[in-house]
């Protein structure tokens, strides 16, 4: 078992422990649930992608939970291999020759690589914030690296691992896909791109996102797709004519009440279209249709003829396989985008096939002949015979056959199942667990009242009362009554799959901050942020009284002493100005800012949203001193 | 002999070898450096004429003048910025980008900070473009424009006279202070009077470089960022006057400095009184009386290399060798083309030009190979390089 391995079933262990010895669950058991088989704590395979290699004899499997690359025959499945790589991968790419695979570990910064013949890591290469995907050039001089924290795409000398520059993608950028001829990368992103401005009352605009593209010869952006009203936007797919591409993403509707899932659906689960089979405007349609929805499309492949075109659906637990003509047929005779027509996708969609729990990568034989699933929590692959559309096979990885609590909790939390016709699920706004850069209007109110900015999820455990009013007093209440009312629109949870549900969420830690050292030395700015941030008197000298300092309400490692305050956010339409002190845990990763996302940057909370300094004696403060306040923060 | 002077010889000794020379070749780009001349051929004076035949070697353009009445943005042009094909102007009313023979324009409806754009960077690395504005800076990558100001950022001005793009780092310079934005971290960093030698914090210019970094600042003189230290240097006019220069030669020839360009490890400093050039030990000033410089008030410089820069005057745009001048202007009197010649000998003769930039009033500069693009206060003009042996022939 790797270091990482050990390292994690510890933590697993810890953490398990620790949720059932205090807290509001204690005294509570880890005894079996509706799906929980067992409480021990359990490492998982979770396979999040899937590659051939290029003869097409072997089977890569990238293992997010295990930190592994699994490697199968491609003909009988049978394991030949387990390659460790470093923590929480979450994409990798061959090199053009196949001699090389690289591996993207998302928590480590780094990319493995390992040698294809001798199925070992030769290298480790440090690498940006986040690493997520990672594709070659054709010609073996570049590795393109997304980096889901700073935003952008490294590139990366192929045989040293040096980078050369970073070129500027969406927020969160996380997939590429390359076209057929490798002179292209699309790049998406999973949050939505901040807004110019605020987005209070009055000024709440469709969220925007993009799809990068890279021309990978001159390493250099050479487009970028608009992708309108979309936020969280997943794999691409280019056909091997290079004239069809498509993309998984979700269209979320944030600008009205969440509470009309129950009258049309909250989020639309979508493609956009793009290339010269479309037109020249991209062209967005529905997966959904009415009570079968297709909640979180994720990963997406077009078969080699371009006859299909299949979309695994993290929340619906399942696949759409897609007639490419007949799609064609129906957008040019649209025109335009149609994702409100819930009744479009029955002149395209041909099958709806069901796999494992939330499947996330797809990837086709090079023959086309077959299409495999990577089952996330699983861990299983599911094989789709693309000739019939049906579930050919189901293969199962090595690992642990009981479902521990934490498992099923994540399943929970990832599946639409629960809500109203199986709309959405938890992991619709908190993508990959997180939150998804969205202000939303939440409950049966009317229109515009009470807006509400998602908050990060990691790190949340022990943080009660819960919700930006406090209303909640703990996360069963959060997560139970109210997310089944408000969110859900039904009220389909048990017992144990709540309390599983919680549990995993309270297993969810905070992950590393790239903004601290190394060494946990602060560097001179984010020392001279410390001072401001607990300092008791201002820049003439006068006493700061103890609520009106930074210190006071941000307390404690997690940055929240948990009451509630106003800090003269409150808007005509909210029903109180009084707000939970949020955590500054990760604070520089969760934009929008304040509780209503007024501030889509940090400065914006104090430049803008502070005019009588009741969020904190800030207005004395000089530029130099509000830049290194923020670098403090940032570090939190 | 200094090293400034050695390497003003040697693009003499290149410019006389040109003049002399029966092949017309195509022009040298203007942007590229100038080829190392052999030492035999340093000390030839092939001139016969009044004006040496290097100074009637200098290069001479066809200009083609773009206004609002043929797309441009807006005619008042505040900068000018060349990506291989592509032509971006800064503006009084937009951001201008030239490409495939159409414009389009970028405004604060595209998210652009302000309509008026002051200065202009190229990342030549990824290819985006940086535009300081009179409210803010704005990035713009294949099309998305991302913005920065006072309230949302670490900027610590909106008013962004001069940006600069080193490395992985955005040198700007604003109306208060100096900033560093690093684009891997996204920390920003603040250099003003609080942490630099910096009297007034009316930044007005920055060049980068791996080196150096030097910021121009009306008021306080020339300033120098070491990138290894880390410490900054100023330099400023040795004889402290404003409005006459007791110490030619001596140190930095005004306080008010308007632009700075830093290439070959030559800085070259424009002021509202003069211009000078620094190699590190020595320093040169330029000043009308004595150069061929057409008026002290000069907007912005930009140095080719070590011995070759433009500088964009009140009156008229300048290019000076080395050695030898040229200026490029309307006529003052007549607004005819015109263009001048000055040699090392003070000689002054006019060349037959048939078109000349769109204003005396020059704001910017940059190079497309041997071309030129000048920014002027009414319209962009597009110098084209013409074989300069033709343009002798043709000389009465």
């Amino acid at each position: 078992m790797s270091w990482g391995a050990q390292g994690r079933l510890l933590a697993v262990s810890l953490l398990v422990a620790a949720q059932f010895g205090a807290g509001p669950w204690a005294g509570k058991t880890a005894r079996a649930s509706a799906g929980a088989t067992t409480s021990e704590p359990l490492v998982y395979a979770s396979p999040v992608e899937i590659l051939f290699s290029p003869d097409g004899g072997r089977l890569y499997v990238l293992c997010q939970q295990s930190g592994e690359v699994r490697v199968l025959d491609a003909a009988t499945f049978k394991p030949m291999a387990t390659v460790a790589v470093g923590n929480v991968p979450r994409g990798f790419a061959l090199s053009p020759d196949g001699a090389r695979l690289f591996v993207a570990n998302s928590w480590d910064d780094s990319v493995s690589v390992i040698d294809t013949r001798s199925l070992q890591v030769t290298a480790t290469w440090p690498v940006g914030a986040e690493p997520s995907a990672l594709a070659a050039d054709p010609a073996g001089k570049f590795l393109f690296v997304t980096n889901r924290i700073s935003n952008d795409v490294a590139v990366l000398d192929a045989q040293t691992g040096t980078e050369e520059k970073r070129l500027a993608a969406g927020r969160g950028a996380s997939y590429m896909t390359a076209s057929a001829d490798g002179s292209r990368l699309y790049v998406t992103h999973v949050y939505p791109i901040l807004p110019a401005h605020g987005s209070a009352l009055g000024n709440r605009t469709p969220p925007e996102s993009e799809i990068t593209v890279i021309d990978t010869a001159r390493a250099v952006v050479a487009d970028r797709i608009p992708l309108h009203s979309v936020a969280g936007v997943f794999h691409v797919a280019i056909s091997a004519d290079g004239r069809l591409g498509a993309v998984a993403e979700l269209h979320p509707k944030n600008l009205v009440p969440l509470a009309h899932l129950e009258h049309g659906w909250a989020f639309e689960d979508t493609l956009t279209l793009f290339g010269a089979d479309v037109g020249a405007q991209p062209i967005e349609i529905p997966l959904d249709e009415l009570e079968r929805y297709a909640a979180r499309p994720f990963g997406i492949a077009i078969t080699p003829d371009k006859s299909r075109l299949y979309v695994s659906n993290g929340g619906s637990e399942m696949v759409t396989a897609i007639d490419v003509s007949r799609l064609l047929r129906t957008v040019q005779a649209r025109g335009q985008s149609f994702v409100e027509d819930l009744s479009a996708s029955a002149n395209y969609v041909v099958a709806r096939i069901a796999v494992g729990h939330d499947p996330r990568g797809a990837t086709l034989t090079p023959n086309g002949r077959r299409l495999f699933v990577a089952n996330r929590l699983d861990d299983t692959i599911s094989v789709i015979d693309t000739r019939t559309n049906r579930l050919a096979a189901t293969i199962p990885l090595d690992g642990p056959k009981k479902i521990s609590v934490l498992r099923y909790g994540e399943q929970t939390f990832y599946t639409a199942r629960y809500s109203f016709q199986g709309q959405i699920g938890c992991a619709n706004c908190h993508i990959d667990s997180t939150f998804d850069g969205l202000t939303w209007d939440l409950e049966p109110d009317g229109f515009g009242v009470d807006i509400v900015e998602n908050k990060m999820l990691e790190g949340v455990k022990d943080l009660a009362p819960y919700k930006w009013n406090g209303a909640n007093p703990n996360l069963p209440t959060e997560c139970g009554p109210r997310t089944e009312k408000y969110f859900w629109r039904s009220e389909s949870f048990d017992d144990l799959t709540l309390a599983d549900l919680v549990l995993y969420i309270r297993s969810l830690q905070p992950r590393p901050n790239r903004w601290q050292s190394t060494d946990n030395q602060l560097s001179a700015a984010q020392e001279r942020g410390k001072q401001i941030f607990e300092r008791t008197q201002d820049n003439f000298g006068k006493p700061i009284p103890e609520e009106n300092r930074c210190s006071y309400c941000h307390s404690g490692v997690q940055g929240t002493n948990r009451k509630l305050f106003d800090v003269g956010s409150k808007k005509p339409t909210d029903s109180s100005g009084l707000l939970k002190t949020p955590q500054l845990t990760n604070v520089a990763l969760t934009a929008p800012y304040l509780h209503d996302g007024s501030a889509p940057t940090l400065e914006e909370i104090w430049t803008v949203n502070n005019p009588a300094d009741k969020h904190g004696r800030t207005n004395d403060l000089t530029k130099n001193q509000l830049n290194d306040l923020i670098e403090y923060l940032r570090m939190r | 002999m200094t090293e400034g002077t050695r390497m003003r010889g040697f693009a003499l000794a290149l410019a006389v070898t040109a003049a002399a020379g029966t092949i017309l070749a195509q022009p040298a780009a203007i942007g590229q450096k100038s080829p190392a001349a052999p030492a035999t051929v340093r000390a030839a004076n092939a001139s016969t004429a009044k004006v040496s035949a290097a100074a009637r070697a200098l290069p001479h353009f066809r200009f083609e003048n773009f206004t609002t009445a043929n797309g441009l943005p807006d005619n008042h042009v505040f900068a000018v910025l060349v990506d291989g094909d592509r032509i971006w102007a800064g503006t009084e009313n937009g951001l201008g980008l030239y490409e495939n023979g159409r414009w389009k324009t970028y405004t604060p409806k595209d998210g652009l900070a302000h309509r008026a754009v002051l200065s202009l960077a190229l990342d030549k690395r990824t290819g985006d473009v940086w535009a300081g504005t009179m409210a803010g800076l704005s990035r713009i990558s294949a099309g998305r424009i991302d913005t920065y100001t006072q309230l949302n950022s670490g900027l610590s001005n909106d008013v962004v006279y001069g940006v600069s793009v080193e490395g992985e780092n955005v040198w700007v310079a604003t109306a208060a202070g100096a900033c560093r934005l690093d684009l891997k971290t996204g920390q920003w960093s603040l250099y003003n009077e609080r942490n630099t030698p910096m009297a007034e914090i009316w930044t007005y210019a920055v060049s980068a470089a791996p080196d150096k970094v030097y910021y121009g600042v009306w008021g306080s003189g020339l300033l120098e960022y070491d990138q290894k230290t880390g410490r900054w240097d100023k330099y400023d006019d040795p004889d402290g006057e404003n409005e006459m220069v007791l110490f030619k030669d001596q140190g930095l020839i005004h306080e008010i400095v308007t632009s700075v360009s830093y290439v070959d490890k030559i800085v070259w400093a424009a002021t509202y009184f003069g211009d000078s050039r620094y190699d590190g030990r020595y320093w040169h000033n330029f000043l009308t009386k004595d150069s061929g410089l057409p008026s002290n008030f000069t907007n912005f410089v930009k140095g080719v290399d070590a011995n070759r820069a433009w500088f964009c005057t009140d009156k008229g745009l300048a290019y000076y060798d080395g050695a030898n001048w040229a200026v490029y202007r309307p006529s003052l009197s007549t607004g005819k083309p015109e263009m001048t010649v000055r040699d090392a000998q003070g000689h002054v003769a006019a060349a037959p030009v048939t078109s000349a930039p769109a204003h005396n009033y020059i704001l910017g500069i940059d190079f497309q190979g041997s071309d030129i693009w000048v920014a002027t206060a009414k319209g962009l003009s597009h110098g084209i390089r013409q074989p300069s042996a033709t343009q002798d022939r043709k000389e009465p």
